[in-house]
C-alpha cells in the first residue's frame, strides 16, 4: 500500500509498505530518517519517540496506515534549518544532551531528544515554568537508558529548560 | 493482509461484519507487539482512529459520561478526573507518556487481560460497555462482560464503541503494586467507589484471577457496615474485615510477577488503604456546612 505523511514539514510518500508494518519502520527503512531506533518494538523503551501530530508515541506501535494523512516529526526535525541531514545547526535540547555528557552510546537519545522538546514545550512553553525533577522523571518515565544512569539526562532538561525559558523571555514583549 | 481505515462507524461495522476475524486497532500497544514479533497476522487490520464518534466523550441526560472507545487515556486523565475519578486515576497509572497518548480504554477492553488497568475501575464504578454491530447496538453491564480468560460478551462481528461512566455520587479510589512506578504491568490492582445516592458499594480485582474480578461479600459487608448519613471513622477491626474480603474474592495464581500469596496480601494491603481515602473523602463531602 501507499502511504502520505508530512516528515519534519515535508509531504513524502512511502510506496510497497506492507499493512501490518509500523511507521517506526517507513520512516527508518523506506524514508532514509534512521534517526528513531529500533530497539524493543514492544513500547517499553522510547528509543523510537516521534510527535505523530502534536502528541509523542512509540512509532514502534503506530501501523503505518495510521500516519496517512498526518503530521510526524522525528529527532531529525529537532535540528534548525531546512533537509534532513547531520551537518545542520543543532535544537537547543540537542545541544544541552551534549554539553551536559547526557549522550553516551547515544541509542536511546533519539528518544529522549523528542520526548524532552514536548515536556519544554508543555511546561516553559507555555508559561507553567521549568519543570520539576519530578516532572522530569514523569515525562521520561518511558525512556529507557543503561548507560549514563539519568542523572546527566536531568541535567541536560534543566540545561535546555533554563535556556529556553530566557529566550521566552528575551523574546516576549516587556 | 488487508488495511483498512474507515472514516464512519457503518463503515467500520461493515467491514466488521464481512470480515469477523478483523483485528481493531487504536493505539496499537497491543496489536502492534503481536504484528512486530510476527505471533498473529490477521487477514484485516481494522483502524478506528478516524471515527469521530468514537474519538469523543460527552455527558448524557441520563446521568452517565459516554466515552469514546477510541479516546487515549492521556485525555482521559486530563479531562475526566470529576467525571471518571477511579477510571483517571488508573489510567495515570498505565505505562509512560507515550503509550498514554496512543493507548486507549476500548483497547484495553477488547484485548480483556486480566492484568488490564480499567478493568477494575469500571467493574467498582458498574460502567455499561456499549457494542456495536450492523445488527444493532447493545449495552452489556462490565460486570457482565469479562466471560473467562481473555474472553469477553463481545461477538465476533461487534466493536466495542463506548464505555458509559456513572456520575460519580461518592468517592472512587484505584491502587496498583508494580516493581516501579512507570511502565509495569500490575502484579495486582484494586478499585474502590462508593455510591453515595444509592449507599451502594463497588470493588473491582485487577491481576489476581482468569478475568477481571468483583469482591461482593466485601461489597455487601461494607454497604452495611457504613453510617451513610452521618460517616464516622470506620473501627480498625471493620477495615480490617473488608481487606480480607477482597483478598478472599481473588483467584490468584504464582507466576514471575508474584507469587498467588503476596497478591492476595497486596490486595488486602490495597483494600484498606483505598477504604481509608474513601471514607475520609465521604466524611468531608457529608460533613454539614459551618
Amino acid at each position: 500500500m501507499r502511504v502520505n505523511i508530512n516528515v519534519n514539514g515535508e509531504d513524502v510518500t512511502a510506496d510497497n509498505v506492507w499493512p501490518g508494518e509500523s511507521l517506526l519502520y517507513v520512516l527508518r527503512e523506506r524514508l532514509g530518517l534512521p534517526g528513531s531506533k529500533n530497539a524493543c518494538e514492544q513500547g517499553e523503551c522510547g528509543s523510537c519517540t516521534v510527535y505523530l501530530d502534536d502528541v509523542t508515541v512509540c512509532s514502534c506501535m503506530v501501523a503505518a496506515g495510521q500516519a496517512e494523512g498526518r503530521a510526524v516529526r522525528t529527532v531529525e526535525g529537532l535540528a534548525e534549518g531546512p533537509g534532513k541531514g547531520g551537518d545542520r545547526p543543532l535544537g537547543a535540547v540537542q545541544q544541552a544532551f551534549i554539553e551536559a555528557g547526557a549522550v553516551q552510546c547515544g541509542f536511546c537519545t533519539p528518544g529522549l531528544l523528542v520526548q524532552t522538546d514536548d515536556l519544554l514545550n508543555r511546561t516553559v512553553d507555555a508559561g507553567h515554568g521549568i519543570p520539576t525533577d519530578s516532572e522530569i522523571r514523569e515525562a521520561l518515565a518511558g525512556n529507557l537508558c543503561r548507560c549514563t544512569g539519568y542523572e546527566k539526562i536531568l541535567d541536560a532538561v534543566h540545561l535546555a529548560a533554563s535556556r529556553r525559558a530566557d529566550t521566552d523571555t528575551a523574546g516576549s514583549p516587556a | 493482509m488487508r488495511f483498512l481505515s474507515p472514516s464512519t462507524l457503518q463503515e467500520a461495522l461493515e467491514a466488521k461484519a464481512e470480515h469477523p476475524g478483523a483485528v481493531p486497532i487504536t493505539g496499537g500497544t497491543d496489536v502492534m507487539v503481536e504484528l512486530n514479533f510476527d505471533k498473529h497476522r490477521p487477514e484485516v487490520l481494522l483502524d478506528l482512529t478516524r471515527i469521530p464518534e468514537l474519538t469523543h466523550w460527552e455527558t448524557t441526560d441520563d446521568g452517565h459520561t459516554r466515552l469514546g472507545a477510541a479516546v487515549p487515556y492521556t485525555r482521559v486523565i486530563a479531562e475526566l478526573p470529576t467525571l471518571a475519578p477511579a477510571l483517571a486515576k488508573a489510567s495515570r497509572t498505565v505505562a509512560s507518556p507515550q503509550i498514554r497518548n496512543r493507548g486507549t480504554v476500548g483497547g484495553n477492553l477488547g484485548g480483556a487481560s486480566p492484568a488490564g488497568d480499567t478493568h477494575p475501575p469500571l467493574l467498582a464504578t458498574d460502567a455499561t460497555i456499549e457494542l456495536a454491530s450492523t445488527r444493532g447496538r447493545r449495552r452489556v453491564k462490565a460486570r457482565d462482560f469479562y466471560l473467562s480468560f481473555r474472553t469477553t460478551a463481545r461477538q465476533d462481528d461487534e466493536l466495542i464503541t463506548a464505555i458509559l461512566l456513572p456520575t460519580p455520587t461518592g468517592p472512587q479510589h484505584f491502587a496498583k503494586i508494580g516493581t516501579r512506578n512507570a511502565m509495569v504491568i500490575a502484579v495486582t490492582s484494586f478499585a474502590l467507589a462508593l455510591n453515595g445516592r444509592d449507599r451502594t458499594v463497588g470493588t473491582g480485582i485487577g491481576s489476581a484471577g482468569p478475568t477481571p474480578l468483583r469482591a461482593e461479600a466485601a461489597e455487601d459487608f461494607l454497604t452495611h457496615e457504613i453510617d451513610w448519613d452521618a460517616p464516622g471513622l470506620l473501627p480498625e477491626t471493620t477495615v480490617r474485615r473488608f481487606g480480607e474480603l477482597v483478598a478472599a474474592a481473588a483467584r490468584p495464581i504464582d507466576d514471575q510477577r508474584g507469587s498467588a500469596a503476596y497478591r492476595r496480601h497486596a490486595l488486602s494491603v490495597m483494600a484498606r488503604r483505598t477504604l481509608t481515602w474513601s471514607i475520609t473523602d465521604y466524611r468531608k463531602e457529608t460533613a454539614p456546612c459551618a
